[in-house]
């Protein structure tokens, strides 16, 4: 029964009408929650789709290329200073209500810088294997953060972030309009009103559809292909004519775009930078929503994303927002902060069952699981012992507990 | 020899030019924490030896350390600790002359020492064990990336841990050790922790490559199945793995708290991934490799913050790590061997 239902919903004729449903979802969802007071789950709703992005950008890298890459948060960071070193500027010489467009401008630039830096990382870097390249690319991140915190050539006014005090970015442009247009009530409970939440929420939603549409052409397309061959065997793929070198510079660039929108976006949903948010803790979280969501897999990437980001900020958000209250359970202010402080280690633990339960990813990638040869000796042995498991049913796992 | 004026002149110069005091009394810090980075990168290195594995709850095993031992030695010298021991359990009433015998002799301060420094090592050992019997070896079998994501996952959780049921802010580490400072920044303390860290290299070294275990562990180190087929028993040679790396790994803990004279719950964090580089640095999985690089790499931080600055000394270190990647990708003493995520 449950396969029958997996099996319909699978099937391409399901598809269009899969797509309708989750894009009905992505536009009522900020809806109703924003008409239902529950603000604060449009936000977090938002963090997510920017998670989901920077984690898409990340998901070329490790489940597309099989590069391991774990200072993803510098590109997020190089995109996010880029929107204030764009926005601030052009907001000074359009005046606050034109320098909201200065977002579209900031979009692109960040997009092209954090290519270039990608590019600029790749080149050394990509002759490297495995775990060194992992330890590089984490130096990297580490190195961009310490720049960004020591206000390097003084343009990042350091650990008190940017804009510095006296400036500040722009309203979003045409959101004094929507305050004022898109404002409803339905009955006496729900209320709807635009602000600049539910704002960047639309706005990442479409990046994030974006998102999705580019990188699973890409994944499909004779580049993606060229990745999956050279993840499964370089030699192989470099004998079928695959330029291994290029083709992962390719994957650093096209991930590190997709780093550089969400940054820009972040910088302006939050009119705030400053290093702390770029430390190498987030960049786990987004290699972890990549792992656990299952490597090379886009449905794997927000499922991920919901859980790694959304179940810690919805702890917090659902401690404070006072729903308890309503629903009659009164909790002291230190009972909320502590809380919301349990997060993490709920966090921690999660990811630890997770993948004790599932380490192939809660969706994994089709593609990766018809690999053609395992990638190492591990994979080597599962595949062994399922080949045993199909002719020997019975008494098959003793034999290697015997070790 | 006897130096000309002009000769002399010129010594004095360039040891004024070159900063001479400087340049040891960095070299003494580097080597000071070079033994710490070693003694952690040990612990890396091992597991990855021997299961292809970036340990990334390393760092915390540090940090437990730390705090073990902070608490066992807050045990047996604090006073205000003890006086709610003993008004509690009336049986532990021992421990007010003990106090005194420890804190009186040097005999006593030596022994108190190796006894928080045992008990440190062994508690944290267990916890090591244990990390490996919960969260890795049932994902022995796993895609490669999965024990990685649920080792931050430990590391996330001790953290947390550490931070709602012990405390959120720095401990003070109690300044029990007597420290006797000599010339260019030289103390007592740092000779302590430069030898006491040779001397457990050079312990883990010789136990490695001369004891039957050891041998045990390089095999199971180059080919898993073969040594199984051989008839070591791989799960004792891995949990024995992870005792001794977080063994060592509290040993550098408390060299730290004792060091900068305060324990905190996030202080594995940057120790955690120098010792990381420290260990790829020297080349992957190849112990005498991760003592070097712990070396070399305390030694460039500390000439790095001294010379050069000191915001960005930790940049100096991870651009020589790159540097040497770049041209030996395989680490100081590592060999190049071709792998794949």
């Amino acid at each position: 029964m449950a396969s029958n239902i997996k099996n319909a919903l699978l099937s391409d004729k399901a598809k269009p009408w899969l797509i309708a449903l989750a894009i009905v979802a992505i536009v009522a969802a900020p809806i109703l929650f924003q008409g239902f007071g529950q603000m604060f789950m449009v936000r977090i709703l938002a963090v997510c789709g920017l998670y989901i992005i920077l984690a898409l950008g990340l998901n070329i890298v490790v489940g597309y290329a099989g590069l391991l890459d774990f200072g993803r948060i510098a590109f997020y960071a190089v995109g996010a200073y880029v929107a204030m070193w764009v926005g601030l500027p052009i907001t000074k010489m359009l005046g606050p209500s034109l320098g909201g467009l200065s977002y579209f401008i900031a979009l692109v630039a960040g997009a092209i810088v954090a290519a270039f830096v990608g590019f600029l990382l790749a080149l050394p870097v990509l002759r490297l294997r495995g775990d060194y390249l992992a330890i590089v690319t984490l130096g990297f991140g580490e190195i961009v953060r310490i720049c960004l915190n020591n206000n390097i050539f003084g343009v990042t006014n350091g650990a008190a972030g940017l804009p510095a005090a006296g400036s500040s970015l722009p309203e979003p442009f045409g959101l004094n309009w929507l305050k004022m247009n898109a404002y409803f009530t339905v009955g006496n409970n729900f209320e709807f009103s635009f602000n600049a939440n539910v704002y960047w929420y639309f706005i990442i939603a479409v990046l994030m559809i974006l998102a999705i549409i580019v990188v699973s052409r890409q994944d499909n397309s004779r580049l993606g292909r060229a990745w999956s061959a050279f993840r499964e065997d370089e030699v192989a793929a470099s004998a079928m004519g695959i330029d291994i070198y290029k083709t992962k510079v390719y994957a650093m660039v096209l991930g590190a775009v997709w780093g550089g929108v969400a940054g820009v976006t972040f910088g302006y949903f939050q009119a705030f930078v400053s290093p702390e948010s770029f430390t190498f803790l987030e960049s786990t979280l987004v290699l972890a929503i990549v792992v656990i969501g299952g490597m090379g897999s886009i449905p794997g990437v927000l499922v991920g994303a919901l859980v790694i980001q959304g179940v810690p900020e919805f702890i917090r958000g659902f401690a404070s927002s006072g729903t308890l209250d309503a629903m009659g359970v009164h909790l002291s202010a230190e009972a909320i902060s502590n809380i919301s402080n349990y997060r993490m280690l709920i966090l921690g633990a999660l990811m630890v069952i997770m993948m004790a339960v599932r380490p192939q990813g809660i969706i994994p990638s089709k593609r990766v699981a018809r690999e053609l040869r395992p990638a190492t000796i591990e994979d080597a042995e599962i595949e062994n012992q399922e080949m045993w498991d199909v002719e020997h049913h019975e008494d098959a796992p003793s034999l290697r507990r015997g070790l | 020899m006897r130096l000309s004026s002009r000769n002399r002149a010129a010594v004095t110069f360039v040891r004024d030019i070159l900063f001479m005091d400087t340049i040891i009394q960095q070299l003494v810090n580097g080597v000071t924490l070079g033994g710490m980075y070693a003694l952690i990168a040990l612990g890396y290195t091992l597991v990855y030896g021997i299961l292809l594995m970036i340990n990334f709850a390393h760092s915390e095993m540090f940090m437990s350390g730390a705090y073990f031992g902070l608490f066992t030695m807050l045990f047996f010298t604090d006073e205000g600790m003890i006086g709610k021991v003993t008004s509690a359990l009336p049986w532990m009433s021992w421990l007010t002359p003990a106090r005194e015998f420890f804190l009186g002799s040097t005999f006593g301060l030596i022994l108190l020492f190796v006894i928080v420094f045992g008990v440190a090592a062994v508690l944290t050992g267990l916890l090591g064990m244990l990390i490996e019997r919960v969260a890795y070896r049932p994902l022995r079998n796993a895609p490669r990336l999965a024990p990685l994501i649920s080792a931050i996952g430990v590391s996330i959780f001790l953290q947390n841990a550490v931070l709602l049921w012990v405390d959120s802010k720095a401990i003070p580490f109690p300044s029990i050790f007597p420290v006797k400072t000599f010339a260019y920044g030289i103390n007592s303390l740092k000779i302590f922790i430069v030898v006491a860290s040779f001397v457990l290299l050079i312990f883990l070294d010789t136990f490695v490559s001369k004891t039957k275990i050891g041998k045990a562990m390089r095999a199971t180190s180059q080919d898993r199945d073969a040594a199984g087929l051989m008839g070591i028993d791989i799960n004792s040679v891995i949990a024995l793995t992870f005792f001794i790396g977080p063994a060592l790994g509290a040993v550098a803990g408390i060299f730290h708290g004792m060091y900068y004279g305060a324990v905190i719950f996030n202080m594995g964090f940057f120790p955690g991934i120098k010792s990381f580089t420290a260990a790829v640095l020297g080349g992957i999985g190849n112990l005498r490799g991760a003592m070097l690089g712990g070396f070399v790499l305390g030694i460039i931080e500390s000439l790095g913050a001294g010379f050069i600055s000191t915001g960005y000394k930790d940049v100096i270190a991870f651009v020589i790590l790159i540097v040497v990647l770049i041209f030996k990708p395989g680490g100081l003493l590592g060999e190049s061997v071709v792998e794949k995520v």
